[in-house]
């Protein structure tokens, strides 16, 4: 878009494409995000209904109640703005916009579909992380500026569980980005093109495992029912949202359910294909070839729901959890990441790269689709246009050891 | 070798840590009510806990000495205000003792009957409740869906869904309804299978079980010193149940009942494999017996209601012989204890030979079995505060009457 809008500037108003592409991507997403937490809440209330026996909001906005979170909203917003006494009022005030921004970067390089993407950042999968793990900051924020000290009690058990359970986190994102050689996540997506049995989920024993690992690490770290100790409403009355009401409130929702979404599609990228279906239905339609621009359209949008579903199941799974189990206590949360998370990762890690080193082409069902090919592309258009040669200083790499066979 | 620091200020400054008073309650969402508990706690350990009672005080048992037994009845009734048919029995009984009165046997197995399945409705809230405590939403909605059933046969009964007045002195105030043995027997048979399914959302569940086992361990000695009873006294392993061991006035309801006291011994497994085994983490007297004994005791009290409707449409005469709302109370006092679904609730009466009693008192077990909260809080989590207060499973207005 940017080179589109670039043909009508002169040269020194050139940057102003970019801006505009920004605000243009921005403003998409955005609205993803406060959409998405409208569809979310909405959702949540009926799954929660549905389990237990009840019918959810069924009023407003016609049968299915799905205007109900907007009319919350609209409640929300119209409540007085509180702040109490002691409260330490930029820091309060300040807090839900950093849960919301850092939940927000998140989508900046979040692939929908092929090239649909905010920014496509060569180490996307690093980014997405490194700004998800900036949301907690916000609520420390908030439970110390509260003056509170159940917020205070919520916002230091925040503290300790994420920062904790970003390191088996960590680990466990680090091995599809091994598997797939790049950390760029349209990549890691294309490389699963093809049958369900290239997802990387069941590449091998070791990465199977490791996206339950995954699941529960992201759980905890976007503050969901089982671990959602920082708000544990029997313990801490509201935790380190006690003292928030009105929109303030209903920004940190947005930011936690734009976290859950964005944990979900990470998993959905690294481990089940991204927008690729289980079967490749859309290479057969002929809809994933870049010379058909509109063919290639239709195939991504179709991309797009697959992601998107998947996207929904991952959240839809965590409601079902929240409303199943108890919480536990902080120190089994702690239990949970130290003794059983971190370890199985790093086991996981370890098996997940002997796999690779010895069997690169997977055990039982041959790859259909060439790492290698797709790994050159990669780096014909992130390096130079002329290296076509495998690079050789890199004798351990299964992919290009694989390419310099079949080359052979 | 031991280091030693250079200058001890170090710790005083950099590594102390203060502790903190909390109010928890009497606006707290697991408190049960309106129970202030104030928490010492030194980061997420607690180091004491002190109940504050008395926010719903509303002067029952002074206004017991302004009215006639029969009229006090639906004050009894917001006592435990989720066992109202108990808190009548309890009172109920106590008059009659005072005056001396025989109960009609079609009367003792419809008041057998009507208790058995509060106790039931009582166990269940306690449960939801208690999962509510320990942050699982689904279970309590489960049990009052169950809850609802109860409460709508009590509505057929007696008109009131939770403030019931239906046993009086002297029986009942009306005779069951036609039809409606069959609707309880029917609500049994729809019950049986679903505590199955509390038996997974909870009982045996693995976060549940994390979270109760060896959590609030109260020894037996303890129990009996702080006067605990019922669940909480069971749970810890001390075999007493006043609907066995009770006054012979209690008992004789119970007479030709099979039914067994449920107690729970230290390594205990229930022959029955339809129960789920007790966790080989849990301790005698910890939160999860407590809970337990509340779940077995559901099964017990379907029982009781199902020997209870074969008894009561096998006995003749009346279903009871209400006495006057004014009738005259003989000199003298009497005490009456009662297995309540928390434990032995006693009334008190002196009467000096008016209709209305001197002195009317109530004593409640829930008050006892939250006298303990100090001594088992005691070093525990804050989230554990919650767990175990709830598994006492108090209702404030019992305590504060």
């Amino acid at each position: 878009m940017a080179e589109y809008l670039k043909g009508f500037l002169s040269p020194e108003w050139q940057f102003l494409a970019y801006v505009a592409a920004a605000l243009v991507h921005a403003f998409l997403l955005i609205n993803l995000v406060a959409g998405g937490a409208l569809a979310f809440i909405w959702l949540e209330r009926k799954v929660s209904g549905r389990i237990q026996d009840r019918l959810g909001p069924t009023r407003v906005g016609g049968k299915f109640g799905w205007l109900q979170t907007l009319a919350d909203g609209l409640k929300l917003i119209t409540k007085e703005d509180l702040m109490p006494e002691g409260a330490d009022g930029m820091l309060f005030r300040m807090a839900p916009y950093v849960s919301f921004c850092a939940s927000f970067c998140g989508y900046l390089a979040l692939p929908f579909a092929d090239g649909w993407v905010g920014a496509r950042l060569n180490v996307a999968v690093f980014f997405m992380v490194a700004v998800l793990g900036i949301e907690v900051f916000g609520v420390i924020l908030a439970g110390y500026a509260s003056a509170s000290k159940w917020s205070l009690f919520g916002a230091m058990r925040e503290a300790a569980q994420v920062v904790s359970y970003e390191v088996p986190l960590g680990m466990c994102v680090v091995v599809p980005v091994l598997i797939a050689g790049t950390m760029d996540l349209v990549t890691i997506s294309q490389m699963q093109a093809g049958w369900f049995s290239n997802w990387f989920v069941f590449h091998d024993p070791f990465t199977f495992v490791i996206f339950w690992v995954y699941f529960t690490c992201a759980t905890a770290s976007v503050n969901r029912a089982p671990f959602d100790l920082a708000e544990a409403e029997s313990e801490l009355v509201a935790g380190f949202h006690t003292e928030y009401s009105g929109l303030r409130w209903s920004i940190f929702f947005m930011a936690e359910y734009g976290s859950m979404f964005a944990v979900s599609g990470l998993a959905a990228i690294l481990f089940f294909g991204g927008w690729n279906g289980p079967i490749p239905l859309a290479d057969w339609l002929g809809l994933t070839d870049a010379s058909r621009p509109l063919a290639h359209y239709f195939g991504n949008f179709l991309g797009m729901l697959n992601f998107m579903f998947k996207c929904v199941f991952g959240v839809t799974f965590m409601m079902w959890v929240r409303w199943t189990l108890p919480r536990l206590r902080i120190d089994q949360v702690m239990t949970t990441c130290l003794k059983y998370c971190t370890p199985i990762a790093a086991v996981m890690f370890v098996g997940a790269t002997l796999w690779t080193y010895f069997l690169p082409g997977g055990l039982f069902i041959p790859r259909q689709t060439r790492y290698g090919s797709i790994r050159e592309g990669w780096h014909l258009e992130a390096q130079q246009p002329t290296a076509v040669e495998p690079p050789a200083e890199d004798p351990l790499n299964p992919v290009a050891r694989r390419t310099r066979a079949e080359s052979r | 070798m031991t280091t030693q620091l250079d200058d001890p200020r170090i710790i005083e400054f950099d590594v102390r840590t203060d502790e903190m008073l909390v109010n928890m309650g009497p606006q707290h969402p697991s408190t049960h009510g309106v129970l202030r508990l104030v928490l010492r706690t030194d980061g997420e350990v607690v180091s004491e806990v002190t109940p504050h009672i008395g926010y719903l005080h509303r002067c029952a048992e002074k206004i017991g000495e302004n009215l006639t037994p029969r009229q006090w009845i639906p004050y009894t009734d917001r006592m435990d205000y989720l066992a109202g048919m108990n808190m009548n029995l309890g009172w109920a009984l106590t008059v009659e003792k005072l005056l001396g009165f025989e109960l009609p046997e079609k009367a003792r197995h419809l008041r057998v009957l009507i208790v058995e399945l509060n106790r039931i409705a009582s166990h269940l809230v306690g449960m939801g409740a208690y999962g509510l405590d320990l942050g699982t939403f689904s279970p309590f909605l489960y049990a009052f869906r169950e809850r609802e059933k109860i409460l709508d046969l009590f509505e057929e009964v007696c008109g009131a869904r939770l403030t019931y007045s239906y046993i009086t002195v002297g029986g009942a105030t009306a005779d069951l309804p036609p039809g409606w043995l069959q609707k309880c027997e029917s609500f049994i048979d729809q019950l049986e299978p679903v505590i199955d399914e509390y038996h997974a959302l909870l009982t045996s569940n693995a976060i549940f079980v994390r979270r109760t086992a060896n959590i609030g361990v109260l020894s037996p000695e303890m129990a009996i010193d702080y006067g605990c009873t019922g669940p909480v006294l069971r749970g810890s392993g001390v075999d007493r149940d006043l609907r066995r061991d009770g006054e012979q006035r209690y008992t004789e309801m119970y007479d030709g009942y099979a039914f067994e006291v449920i107690v729970q011994k230290d390594g205990h497994y229930p022959k029955d494999h339809k129960y789920p085994k007790v966790p080989a983490s849990t301790v005698l007297g910890d939160c999860w017996h407590r809970f337990y004994v509340r779940m077995l005791e559901v099964m017990q009290s379907m029982d009781l209601v199902r020997q209870a409707i074969d008894r009561y449409s096998m006995a003749t005469g009346p279903f009871g012989e209400p006495v006057k709302l004014n009738e005259k109370l003989p000199k003298g006092e009497a005490y009456m204890e009662t297995e309540a679904p928390r434990g032995q609730m006693g009334f008190y009466i002196v009467s000096t030979g008016s209709a209305i009693p001197w002195r009317a008192r109530a004593r409640s077990s829930s008050f006892c079995n939250l006298s303990v909260t100090h001594e088992l809080c005691r070093g525990c989590l804050i989230a554990d505060v919650p767990a175990i207060v709830g598994s006492l499973d108090i209702v404030m207005g019992e305590i504060d009457r």
